[in-house]
């Protein structure tokens, strides 16, 4: 946008250029640091791990780690890795982004463009529910997830997550299309389109960035979720952080510290994997509008 | 057919306003309800008061919680907005490797604190992680423990929140720098207002509605952050780093103490309630004015 | 006509017998390494005869994460059949009205004769057995480095004074006397030995069981937290959030002399290749007393021939002589069953079960409160609230004794 700070190419300006580099990389390191631990602690051995310290390079390079925790380490008395429970994540995780999504659209699509008396209030309704604390709900959904017959299945889960998702993607899709012309819809209307065919010639076309923003943050929280995970799962439907958790949390094992950390970073490739690779459109996505409220 | 085409809008609301009405309202009044039962290790449903209320006043532990969530609520918002806005202009002067930074910058928003609470805590604890290192850097008397000070350990949680959720809230600050209005800054760049200025005065203030989005997504992570202190601190030194969310849940789940459980959530739901309530109508309010 | 009713009858169980495959999902939090492996032989030995055993692992927090899916479960009519679940929380259970009953197959089996008496009664509701026990953890061991101790000329403490003049004696050689980690059962683990080590079984009991508030403020009482309050000047600076097995770890190491902790600290040890008795020691903590954590699973309500026979092949497998011997050999711990021969156990094991057969006998086989053996949830981590507090801060002993009694009132 701008060419600011920092204008031409005087000896001050190279100057101020470098430091601002130097800014930004001091910055880059504090947030690598974590995956920076992470990923050396993963290639050492359990040797080198107990004997030498924690955060140092390893010693040799060992990748037996990563084998063991995709397919070898124990989560129970089974001991098949992360593999079967990565499906399982991936069974709740797509189904739920995709409901959770159509349906902020379309409430997003009323609140903002088909007002009626109360729409806004409903908003302000289902906006104050992103503030509930999970804590709070789980013991009184259990028992309606028990009373509708669907207690510890993937169906459960995918329905916990929509309702519980419902506030986030309808303030996306609420703050998007808010900024498309009311004038826009009224002629469509004057030209007899009904509710349904606006929608689907005139916003869904226009749609793309906001549902790239709203499918990557769905798919953040409920890939990353443990709490609805572990209370509403039983064997064969538990999530991938699920067993991450059997993993790393041994009570009164011994611990290996470098298939926790493998097995932490493959639990969470999905989601860095579409946070590197749709990063560039969630910005263009937030930048078309879901922002400007 | 034309009844139809009037009401379709309020049908199409209509499962997702019952729902919330349900599994959200409904739930509050039911923990609510809970908060005066002496329910311990499953729901009870007969009245007994307000003991629990009592029970809470009496805890010391509650009382540390609540100021833990002040403290770290206020810092964790203020320092992730002013970061992520720092981080947005600095990164908006034609940086060159501005994809891969911001990439670098917004990760942590994709990790949960199970996958990297461990790590977290190797680099904080004094005899491992940074102090150590920088020990051995030859600056001897380095000292970085507020991990094991109960008096400073909540500020490393804020650290670490700060960490994960910053970046995010700098992607929000960069596509809001990047929607402002050309036109204006270039005229103003014509009559020589200086760059500071521009951002100060045109640029920050015409950004109104991000300042909402970002408050919202913080506020939410705030009040939620549980995973955050059970992966770092576990709540520790002591219960130094208790936040409500910790203690609800300790109370609910390991010990098997529903009502106090209830009561210490109702407790919290009417601080919530009275933080962002005022603020969304306020916002919600003024943007149909404008 | 008896002739035929017989008959009937064969046919049924038999038919009953031949449809019912036995059934469990198994709720516990026993996922890694050397756990999983220990309960892997009972899954094993379950489906030798037949069962299917469906696993339902959640770790985390100490069984903190499996309590709240078992919530959620037994609140949407979902029961897991059998749950690892330990002291008096088998109690609060059955007075939900969600426990099974599995007497028929322990008065088959006779686990009244098989068990000491202070076990056998965490296993029972109402008198009668719902619960089946796995093992027996001591909880107060003092674990020392062999080769720290010689140089320095130390022998293993037996009274709280010793230990604090071997303690000094290493502080003065550099050397971090007691290796200790920062979580706050860690702090009631050590809390608890202290106070049967100076108070004794009666005063013990008395606090810790029966909660008297004569004796949660008493002087002995303050002396406890005097004592605690010296080892706090033992430990090293950092051991705050530190994970147990790194505190282990120190002791291996050398960098620390001591560690009191539960015998699967002994597992770490041997896991490097260390020996007991030669590489590292172990003895009971000073001034002694028997402190047991008994692992073992609950019965829950469920429906349907094939899961009630899972039930109860399942509790009859757990107190299986096989079982007891092998998944305590894993586990560092020692079988609750007293028939089992230990000859093919360590020596701190041996030691183990020879100081529950003396303690059994005088009465100072004592439940542990700071692992849920003692008391309700509630009142064991009101105390466990207290001590970490006062451990983290420079309370005074007398405060303390004023906010423990407080804390525990403010429990009920």
């Amino acid at each position: 946008m701008m060419d600011n700070l920092v204008k031409d190419g005087s000896l001050r300006q190279v100057a101020l250029r470098a430091g601002l580099y130097a800014v930004l990389i001091i910055f880059a390191l504090y947030y690598l640091m974590p995956l920076f631990v992470m990923i050396v602690t993963s290639l050492k051995s359990l040797d080198d791990i107990r004997t030498g310290s924690l955060i140092g390079l390893p010693r040799e390079l060992v990748f037996d780690a990563w084998g063991k925790a995709w397919s070898g380490a124990c989560t129970g008395v089974k001991c098949e890795g992360l593999q079967p429970y990565f499906w399982n994540s991936v069974l709740i995780a797509v189904p739920a982004v995709m409901i959770s999504t159509v349906l902020g659209a379309m409430n997003g699509y009323v609140i903002s463009q088909w007002r009626f008396k109360g729409s806004d209030f409903i908003f302000a309704l289902l906006l104050f529910g992103c503030f509930i604390p999970f804590q709070v709900i789980l013991l009184p959904m259990a028992i309606v997830l028990g009373k509708m017959k669907i207690a510890g299945s993937i169906g459960g889960l995918i329905f916990v997550h929509v309702v519980y998702g419902l506030g986030f993607t309808t303030l996306f899709f609420r703050n998007y299309y808010i900024t498309i012309p009311v004038e826009l819809v009224k002629a469509a209307k004057v030209d007899g389109a009904g509710f349904f065919r606006i929608f689907w010639s005139i916003f869904m076309p226009l749609s793309a960035p906001i549902v790239v923003v709203t499918v990557i943050w769905q798919f953040t929280q409920i890939w990353n979720d443990f709490l609805f995970g572990v209370s509403f799962s039983q064997a064969g439907t538990q999530p991938i952080t699920v067993a991450l958790n059997n993993i790393v949390n041994s009570t009164t094992g011994v611990k290996e510290y470098n298939v926790d950390m493998a097995a932490a970073i493959i639990a969470a490739l999905p989601t860095l994997f579409v946070y590197v690779v749709a990063g560039k459109y969630f910005i263009r996505g937030l930048t078309a509008g879901s922002v400007k409220g | 057919m034309e009844w139809l085409q009037k009401h379709m809008p309020k049908m199409v609301l209509a499962p997702s306003f019952m729902a919330i009405l349900l599994f959200v309202y409904g739930f509050i009044a039911w923990t609510a309800y809970i908060s005066f039962t002496r329910s311990r290790l499953l729901p009870k449903y007969e009245i007994e008061g307000i003991i629990q209320y009592e029970r809470l006043a009496q805890s010391p532990r509650w009382d540390v919680a609540m100021t833990n969530l002040a403290i770290f609520g206020i810092l964790f918002i203020v320092i992730s907005m002013v970061l992520g806005l720092l981080l947005a202009i600095l990164l908006d002067q034609k940086i060159r490797t501005e994809g891969a930074l911001r990439t670098i910058y917004l990760y942590p928003m994709a990790l949960s604190f199970i996958v990297t609470g461990t790590a977290w805590k190797w680099i904080l604890n004094p005899g491992l992680g940074i102090e150590l290192v920088i020990q051995g850097m030859g600056w001897e008397s380095f000292e970085f423990n507020w991990l094991t000070d109960p008096n400073m350990a909540i500020y490393t949680v804020v650290i670490a929140g700060v960490w994960q959720a910053s970046g995010f809230v700098m992607a929000l600050f960069l596509a809001g720098l990047r929607s402002v209005d050309q036109e204006i800054i270039r005229a103003a760049m014509v009559e020589g207002v200086s760059t500071p200025r521009i951002y100060r005065s045109i640029i920050i203030p015409s950004m109104a509605p991000i300042f909402m989005s970002a408050f919202i997504v913080l506020s939410h992570l705030a009040i939620k952050s549980f995973d955050l202190v059970i992966a770092l601190t576990g709540g520790g030194p002591g219960y130094a780093t208790d936040l409500p969310a910790t203690y609800m849940y300790t109370m609910a789940f390991s010990r098997g103490d529903l009502g106090q459980a209830a009561s210490s959530a109702t407790v919290m739901m009417m601080v919530v309630m009275a933080i962002i309530v005022p603020y969304l109508y306020s916002e919600l309010r003024s943007r149909h004015d404008g | 006509m008896m002739k035929k009713t017989m008959m009937a009858a064969a046919m049924v169980l038999g038919a009953g017998a031949v449809m019912a495959e036995p059934q469990a999902e198994v709720l516990h939090w026993w996922t890694s390494g050397s756990e999983a492996k220990s309960v892997q032989v009972l899954m094993d030995e379950f489906s030798g005869r037949g069962g299917t055993w469906t696993d339902m692992p959640v770790a985390g927090g100490g069984g903190d994460a499996a309590m709240t899916a078992l919530r959620a479960r037994v609140l949407s009519g979902n029961a897991p059949a059998a749950v690892q679940l330990k002291g008096p929380a088998i109690q609060e259970w059955y007075d939900e009205g969600v426990l099974a009953n599995i007497n028929d197959v322990a008065v088959a089996n006779n686990w009244d004769a098989l068990l000491p008496e202070a076990i056998a009664n965490h296993m029972k509701c109402d008198g009668e057995y719902c619960a089946a026990p796995v093992n027996v953890h001591r909880i107060n061991w003092i674990w020392g480095n062999a080769q720290v101790l010689a140089d320095a000329n130390i022998q293993m403490p037996t009274t709280w004074a010793e230990f604090n003049a071997a303690a000094e004696k290493l502080q003065g050689m550099g050397i971090t006397p007691l290796g200790h980690g920062g979580q706050s059962w860690q702090d009631a683990t050590i809390f608890e030995s202290i106070a049967v080590g100076l108070g004794g079984a009666e005063f013990y009991r008395a606090a810790f069981i029966d909660l008297d508030e004569a004796a949660l403020t008493s002087e002995t009482m303050v002396a406890v937290f005097d004592q605690f309050r010296t080892l706090r000047g033992f430990v090293d600076d950092d051991f705050s959030g530190r994970d147990w097995n790194l505190a282990t770890a120190m002791v291996m190491n050398g960098e620390a002399a001591f560690q009191i902790m539960g015998d699967w600290a002994k597992g770490e040890f041997m896991a490097a290749g260390l020996e007991p008795g030669k590489d590292f020691l172990c003895a009971p903590t000073p001034g002694g007393g028997y402190l047991y954590n008994v692992d073992s699973f609950a019965m829950f309500n469920v429906e349907g021939q094939d899961k009630l026979d899972g039930q109860n092949l399942l509790a009859e497998l757990i107190m299986g002589p096989n079982f007891q011997e092998v998944f305590n050999l894993n586990k560092g711990s020692i079988p609750a069953r007293l028939d089992v021969a230990l000859d093919s156990f360590d020596y701190c094991a041996r030691r183990s079960g020879y100081d529950m057969d003396v303690a059994s006998g005088n009465g100072t086989l004592l439940p542990s409160y700071a692992h849920g053996m003692a008391l309700r949830g509630a009142q064991a981590g009101a105390i466990t609230d207290t001590v970490t507090a006062f451990f983290n801060s420079d309370m005074s002993s007398a405060d303390a004794v004023t906010a423990l009694a407080l804390a525990v009132k403010n429990s009920m």
